[in-house]
């Protein structure tokens, strides 16, 4: 017998999460600005003071980054299908059903045909709301169609990248997506054809240790996190203060890794700019 | 050989073996023999019975035995004429990899691989087996060289994964990994894999990419190894044993799933008991597979190498 049971029905002291719908203020979680949506929408997503790059997913970069009504996308329904039989805290296979019905997407990644300003690309984008971007056999396997594509058609590739690393749920096949990518890749580079990889927050691990780092242009968009071993592991592994800085895109510029780095609002006159240049 | 670190898992064999010790030297006086054999008929059974039904936990146990031959030792065991060569011409020499030419029944090949420390000096100077940027870097140098000079690339992997030091992301980590595995993608000589020890993700990965990749019998190969697995997955390192059942990394795991070519059997009991054994086992099986690469043509073998890393991965269209 409950004894504070509820009488009354229709009080909600709850409402369930959602994404914030239209006519809702967002917050900056750097400066505390307080935006319209649509401002923030209108300002490529950036925080309309302080330029903050809020995280976003493969459809907003697509709209950023693509000609209206140029986009083709394929490989929409791949999905993975759970080699190991892998359980952790929840199987595996669960977790994909799950988030594929929480994100809309099916796996980490998206590609596609495009234009940008009139030029024909082949395009991946990477989804960190999907089990934090890992990437597994069908992040491997889209990237590996996408170069193909790209060769076939002999248009440049761009890889948008936001990455935890590899899928630990795909054991060993998940780090074969590592060799998988990058020899498809030095393909592309023998037929020269370029290939630009933008590294978003946060490239790390395994997207890092092969595809997100080879590209013949790396480019970052600004203090989006970089690195093989994310700063908590360091910290751990070597008990030492981390430098000011550490790991974000300006101390990749400052030590070599980046040519440049591109504000979102200029990423799509950038790579316009770029590929108009070498085409 | 002596014994100095004993598993758990492996002390009622250990134990029956210096029992047998004793009984053998008080031979001279006694006739034992008839208690010897009964001892060692045990023994026999004791041993298969404990390594035919091993735990993936116990075979990384045994993948990091502190006994186990390191890349040195194969080294030296399987090859002569070794010349190491040093450096990446870049920044430094790293000790946790080393490699040069080397003579294999007085065929030349480039030989390199991780290497760990036998104790805490010699550890601290190999960096435990994890390599730096430049141990990656020199690793791609000399494997150029091999190709210079038509050679083929023997090489070892046992590392704990590449080294997550403050130095090492600031010298490009994942650039030095990234750049091996898409240049051994397309070296231009044979490439031979052997995982003899513990293959960590992107650290092994970033020498492991080859026409043919084998695994000696008790090695682990994973993207991540039990205890990180147990530390992100289950938020606790209590679960390493179950992380290291599920993530499928003994040898017969890599093999069923495609990601390995051959087995290579190591002396009963595991490759420390007889590093001799071991690296002759080996040797045999080097000699075969580079007596298969080296007669396909080159581009053939080169289309079979992305083929090969191409076909890895499940999904469903």
């Amino acid at each position: 017998m409950a004894w504070f049971k509820r009488n009354k029905e229709n009080i909600q002291t709850e409402t369930p999460k959602q994404d914030v719908p239209d006519g809702m203020w967002i917050k900056c979680p750097e400066c505390s600005e307080l935006m319209h949506r649509k401002q923030w929408e209108a300002n490529s997503y950036l925080c309309i003071k302080c330029d903050h790059h809020f995280r976003i997913g493969s459809s907003e970069y697509f709209k950023l980054i693509i000609d209206e009504d140029t986009l083709k996308e394929f490989d929409k329904k791949m999905k993975s299908v759970d080699p190991l039989h892998f359980t952790d805290t929840k199987p595996y296979a669960k977790r994909i059903d799950d988030t594929i019905k929480k994100t809309d997407l099916h796996d980490a990644i998206r590609t596609a045909t495009g234009e940008i300003n009139g030029k024909d690309v082949v395009i991946a984008c990477m989804d960190f709301d999907f089990i934090g971007g890992s990437m597994g056999s069908v992040v491997g396997e889209k990237i590996s169609r996408a170069i193909d594509k790209a060769i076939k058609n002999k248009c440049p590739l761009i890889i948008i990248s936001s990455s935890g690393g590899a899928r630990m749920m795909e054991g060993a096949i998940s780090l074969m997506q590592l060799a998988k990518t990058s020899a498809k890749l030095a393909k592309l580079d023998e037929e020269k054809i370029p290939y630009i990889s933008l590294l978003t927050n946060p490239t790390t691990g395994g997207a890092s240790a092969s595809y997100a780092m080879l590209g013949d242009f790396n480019i970052a968009e600004p203090k989006a996190l970089i690195a093989f071993a994310g700063p908590r592991v360091v910290k751990q592994a070597t008990g030492k203060e981390l430098p000011k800085g550490f790991q974000k895109s300006e101390f990749l510029l400052e030590h070599g890794f980046i040519d440049f780095i591109v504000n979102r609002k200029d990423l799509k006159q950038k790579l316009s700019q770029l590929l108009g240049l070498i085409s | 050989m002596a014994v100095n670190t004993m598993l758990e898992f492996e002390r009622p064999v250990i134990e029956m073996e210096q029992k047998i010790d004793e009984l053998r030297k008080m031979s001279d006086t006694l006739d034992l023999s008839n208690e010897i054999s009964k001892l060692e008929a045990r023994l026999k059974e004791a041993r298969k019975k404990i390594f035919s039904s091993l735990t993936p936990w116990q075979i990384v146990q045994l993948a990091r035995h502190p006994e186990r031959p390191y890349t040195l030792d194969y080294i030296y065991l399987m090859t002569e004429n070794f010349i190491e060569l040093h450096g990446d011409r870049y920044y430094g020499d790293d000790k946790a990899v080393v490699g040069g030419f080397a003579s294999i029944d007085d065929q030349t090949v480039m030989i390199i691989g991780q290497q760990k420390g036998r104790d805490t000096k010699s550890n601290l100077y190999r960096n435990f087996g994890m390599p730096n940027p430049e141990g990656y870097r020199k690793a791609l140098r000399l494997m150029k060289l091999a190709e210079k000079f038509n050679k083929p690339v023997i090489t070892l992997i046992d590392t704990p994964g590449a080294f997550p030091g403050i130095e090492a992301e600031e010298r490009g980590q994942a650039e030095a990994i990234a750049k091996n595995i898409f240049e051994m993608s397309r070296l231009q000589v044979p490439i031979i894999v052997v995982i003899i020890g513990e293959g960590a993700s992107g650290g092994a990965l970033g020498m492991g990419v080859g026409d043919r990749i084998l695994m000696l019998q008790y090695c682990w190969y994973s993207v991540i190894s039990p205890e990180s697995c147990s530390q992100i997955l289950w938020r606790s390192w209590d679960f390493k044993e179950q992380a290291a059942e599920a993530l499928k990394l003994t040898s017969q795991d890599m093999l069923d799933l495609k990601i390995v070519d051959r087995i290579v059997e190591e002396p009963e009991g595991g490759a420390h008991r007889d590093h001799n054994q071991a690296a002759q086992l080996l040797k045999a099986a080097l000699l075969e597979e580079i007596e298969i690469v080296s007669k396909i043509k080159k581009d053939k073998l080169l289309d079979n190498r992305v083929k090969k890393f191409g076909e890895m991965g499940y999904f469903k269209d």
